[in-house]
């Protein structure tokens, strides 16, 4: 989310359409492109296949690099190793990326070694993995470095043979011409030490003669290796040598340890020392939350020994926080007027003229993302260098955190990535890491830390907890006429800096300024709240409670005023057409998750065909029966389109969901086994926080622990059948995100079939199973 | 101090004999396949097989455990071709996978006492497995291919 700031300063759209600049190749020589140089045998019309456009990854700290020698490297034997360079954490963007390379280079999958990479940005470019963005923002140049190596190899067998490159066909893992015939392994030395070609002396492949790209015929690298328990993630690392930590950490942020006890915590056996650690509040980026350290011989003793600490902890600034009333604060600051944030037309006088209006509020509680691996990171510190291991979703940026942290030059700071066993942003925090690296530190050993599931769920970055209020005054034919939309929520931004209890670009930016529906006179507000715990990014981000807000409220305006719930959202929507998002108001800072709005712009025709989609196959408007309900909806975010059909059943009081219709336009689909299974995730986790994901705080203490007290869905009650429809689109419709967008649509899908199914409508996040 | 079998082979821990079996399997015999997801028996991350019977490693001591037969997912197969993780990948069945040795080993299971099991013996004996990512609607299917090929 830092890189996200750093990237819209330097981003900041122009008043002349926004455009960026793309490693200085214009749209002109693009469309040129291969027919100048020389063509390889059988990649005709190279132009049509790929035609280059900026995406917001050139603008991302240390951007994108093309250099094939960095990514790739051929082993006599043919064996490809490709860098993954992106964290894995399900979305599966360890093996997409590099299937995208091997494709366009003509390489066999079977023949492909995937090597991870540590957080190096400036060798490897952005590896910030979050934000949908992996496929978005590297496709573009996991292509281009594919097409490098096929030339060079092409190049090299022409050399060795002397033949005319165009006479040189490159077909699967060998390069032929005539009656020669060569293995990449064969051509590897001269073919990787030859110049890199220039992207407008490239040839890709046609769409039509890929083998792996858009086919969804790949497995999981780590498939095997999962089924058999030798994946290996955070916590499966293991030095010499190493000691676990478990840390009590304030119950409270920014509590401080009065009186410890911890005589009892030494005498378990296997516990080796205690450590203290400085105790910090916000806005501390992601600094550890401090506390004392109980450090074993093993992770059984550190957890035991943990818990025989006797604490008393000194009162802190946050240690009133009571959710509950927060909560209730913030339904009064959203009936107030807001700080604008988008202004189109007249608001209020519409409103004041309107013949009716109709106000709805909508609430979400705090979340935490509770991965089924809790945080943990293994850290070796010596005097000037540290070595680490950790799933952490942003490697470089974990590097830098440390290095600050142990004062040690970044240079002698290694971060190895592990597989995250799930990330959901919470792994973009290093916290974990950091902890793990001071504590090493400190004692001179290898030290893990590893948290419990305790620690996770009281001791995140929240996030945030919210209430949406939505107005709209009507005009005499009964067409909204007027809007108020106002969201309270505190604010990320509160990690990183001072608190000025508003809400800030990307904020804003997730479903609230970009709010589609097409209305004449319009008011985009923020209202104030103050950050009472860490806020952080949960998958999907602002989207969930704006589209929890906007896609509930137009269920309940329709029912209202006796329409049909599609063609209410249709006619909310209007017409087909792209949004101006100067001529109508946005904010000069408006986010457009970090693309240039030209390439990416809100697209209604896109949304309601989704929608349309989604609905149709769920078959809207059938009757069903008693006691069944569907409900739609649809949203954008990460600048893809989703739309979600939900059947819910209730079942002795309790909300059941037999089938979900998952209708997705994230343009180029470049893995749709991948698209798929995310689809099916996010319809499970958008249940999950429909229902059941809350954590409240009393007395600034986060009041639940395991899955008792936050509980998940499971294969007792979940969503059974997941349809999903992909919207096909040729490569020139850009890719776009795929981990996130399926979440935002779900829980207001579900409110709008529970109340279809039973008469009573949701509005607070989470409202439990049973009705 | 704990004497066991695990995966076939003879195996004493040097530890307190409240050491959850989880802790001893991971951090002492080194078989990191067995999760850690919650301490407390509520995710089935940390399933093994104690004499044959799936158990959750994490709220299980090591004294419970003297003289018996542990099998993890290292074990479960010589090949790592049990018919559940063959299943397992012709479905591409995990995301993250993390959960996913908890599910396999508790999917065997209940295969081996149940190997025509119904729907609804599917969704209840794998409710007890949380799977974070959501690959619920593969799992149940998996656990389906591999009983009957369905």
């Amino acid at each position: 989310m830092l890189h996200y700031m750093e990237q819209a300063k330097r981003s900041a759209p122009s008043d002349d359409g926004n455009e960026l600049t793309f490693a200085n190749v214009s749209r002109r020589n693009l469309l040129q492109a291969g027919t100048a140089g020389f063509a390889v045998a059988a990649f005709a019309n190279p132009a049509e296949a790929f035609i280059k456009y900026p995406v917001g990854g050139t603008a991302m700290p240390n951007g994108l690099k093309y250099d094939p020698k960095i990514f790739v490297s051929i082993d006599p034997d043919g064996t490809v190793n490709i860098i993954a360079h992106r964290s894995e954490m399900g979305t599966g963007s360890r093996t997409s990326l590099p299937m995208v390379l091997a494709d366009e280079m003509g390489a066999d999958w079977a023949r492909v070694k995937i090597i991870q990479a540590e957080g190096d940005e400036p060798k490897y470019g952005n590896q910030d993995t979050d934000g949908s963005r992996s496929m978005r923002h590297h496709i573009q140049s996991m292509r281009q470095m594919g097409a490098s190596v096929r030339h060079m190899l092409a190049s090299a067998a022409a050399k060795k043979w002397g033949v005319e490159p165009s006479a040189v066909k490159v077909g699967v893992h060998e390069v032929t011409s005539g009656s020669n015939k060569a293995g990449f392994g064969d051509l590897a030395a001269d073919a990787m030490s030859l110049e890199v070609p220039k992207f407008e002396d490239l040839s890709f492949r046609s769409e039509k003669d890929f083998r792996y790209i858009g086919k969804g015929n790949v497995p999981m690298v780590d498939l095997h290796d999962i089924t058999t328990g030798k994946a290996i993630y955070g916590a499966d690392v293991m030095l010499p040598g190493m000691k676990v930590a478990v840390i009590a950490r304030p119950p409270a942020v920014g509590e401080e340890p009065a009186k410890v006890d911890d005589s009892a915590a030494k005498a378990v056996p296997g516990v080796i020392s205690v450590e203290s650690l400085p105790i910090t509040v916000m806005p501390a980026k992601f600094s550890p939350l401090g506390g004392i350290a109980v450090i074993a011989e093993h992770t059984a003793a550190a957890i035991k020994g943990r818990d025989a600490l006797k604490i008393e902890w000194k009162k802190g600034p946050h240690s009133n926080y009571n959710s509950a009333a927060f909560t209730a604060e913030m339904r009064k600051t959203a009936a107030e007027p807001g700080k604008v944030l988008r202004k189109e037309g007249d608001m209020a006088g519409a409103m004041k003229d309107a013949s009716k209006t109709f106000a709805r509020e909508y609430s979400q509680a705090h979340m935490a993302h509770a991965m089924m691996e809790p945080p943990v990171a293994v850290a070796d510190v010596k005097a000037d260098s540290a070595e680490i291991w950790a799933p952490v979703q942003s490697p470089f940026g974990a590097r830098q955190d440390i290095a600050k942290a142990l004062n040690i030059p970044i240079e002698k700071v290694k971060v190895n990535v592990t597989l995250l066993g799930g990330g959901f942003g919470r792994k973009s925090k290093c916290d974990y890491a950091i902890e793990a690296a001071l504590l090493s530190q400190k004692t001179k050993q290898p030290v893990k830390v590893q948290w419990t599931r305790e620690d996770d769920i009281k001791h995140s970055f929240y996030h945030t907890t919210s209430v949406e209020r939505i107005e709209v005054g009507l005009d005499d034919a009964g067409k909204v006429n007027a809007m108020r939309f106002n969201s309270v929520a505190p604010s990320i931004l509160t990690t990183f800096a001072p608190d000025s209890g508003h809400q800030f670009f990307i904020e804003n930016g997730m479903g609230h300024v970009d709010m589609p529906f097409q209305v004449p006179n319009l008011s985009i507000e923020n209202g104030k709240a103050m950050a009472h715990t860490r806020i952080g990014w949960f998958r999907a981000v602002s989207n969930i409670p704006r589209a929890w807000a906007v896609q509930s409220f137009a269920s309940e305006l329709a029912h209202e005023l006796g329409k049909d719930e599609k063609d209410m959202l249709l006619e909310l929507i209007g017409s087909d057409r792209k949004l101006e998002p100067a001529a109508q108001g946005f904010p000069k800072d408006f986010w457009d998750y970090g693309e240039t709005y030209a390439e990416y712009p809100i697209d209604t025709a896109r949304l309601k065909n989704v929608l349309n989609l989604a609905a149709e196959k769920a078959g809207w408007g059938k009757t069903l029966p008693k006691g069944e309900g569907l409900g739609l909806a649809v949203h954008r975010s990460f600048v893809t389109y989703v739309a979600s059909a939900v059947r819910v059943k209730i079942v002795d009081g309790k909300i059941r969901v037999p089938e979900v219709h998952q209708a997705i336009d994230c343009g180029y689909a470049a893995n749709p086994e991948r698209i798929r299974s995310q689809m099916e995730g996010a319809a499970v986790m958008g249940m999950t926080l429909a229902l059941y994901s809350g954590v409240t705080f009393e007395n600034g203490a986060a009041q639940q622990g395991n899955f008792d007290t936050y509980e998940m869905v499971r294969s007792d009650n979940f969503p059974e059948t997941v349809h999903t429809h992909i919207v096909e689109n040729p490569f020139s419709v850009h890719a776009s995100g795929v981990g996130e967008p399926g979440v935002p649509p779900i829980p207001p899908a579900i409110a709008n079939a529970v109340f279809n199914a039973t008469g009573k409508r949701l509005r607070d996040l989470p409202f439990g199973d049973e009705i | 101090m704990a004497k066991m079998k695990v995966n076939g082979t003879d195996q004493t821990f040097e530890a307190e004999g409240d050491t959850p079996l989880l802790w001893a399997l991971r951090d002492l015999a080194g078989l990191t396949g067995t999760k850690y997801g919650c301490g407390t028996g509520l995710c089935g991350a940390c399933t093994v097989h104690v004499n044959g019977e799936a158990v959750r490693s994490c709220i299980t001591p090591l004294s419970d455990v003297e003289g018996k037969e542990v099998t993890t997912i290292e074990g479960l197969s010589g090949d790592g071709n049990h018919p559940v993780q063959q299943s397992w990948r012709e479905l591409n069945v995990p995301q993250c996978g993390f959960c996913q040795a908890g599910q396999i080993m508790q999917a065997a299971d209940l295969l081996k006492k149940n190997p025509k099991p119904s729907e609804a013996e599917i969704l209840d004996a794998m409710s007890g497995n949380v799977c974070r990512c959501g690959c619920y609607q593969r799992i149940i299917a998996a656990v389906r291919h591999a009983s009957t090929g369905a």
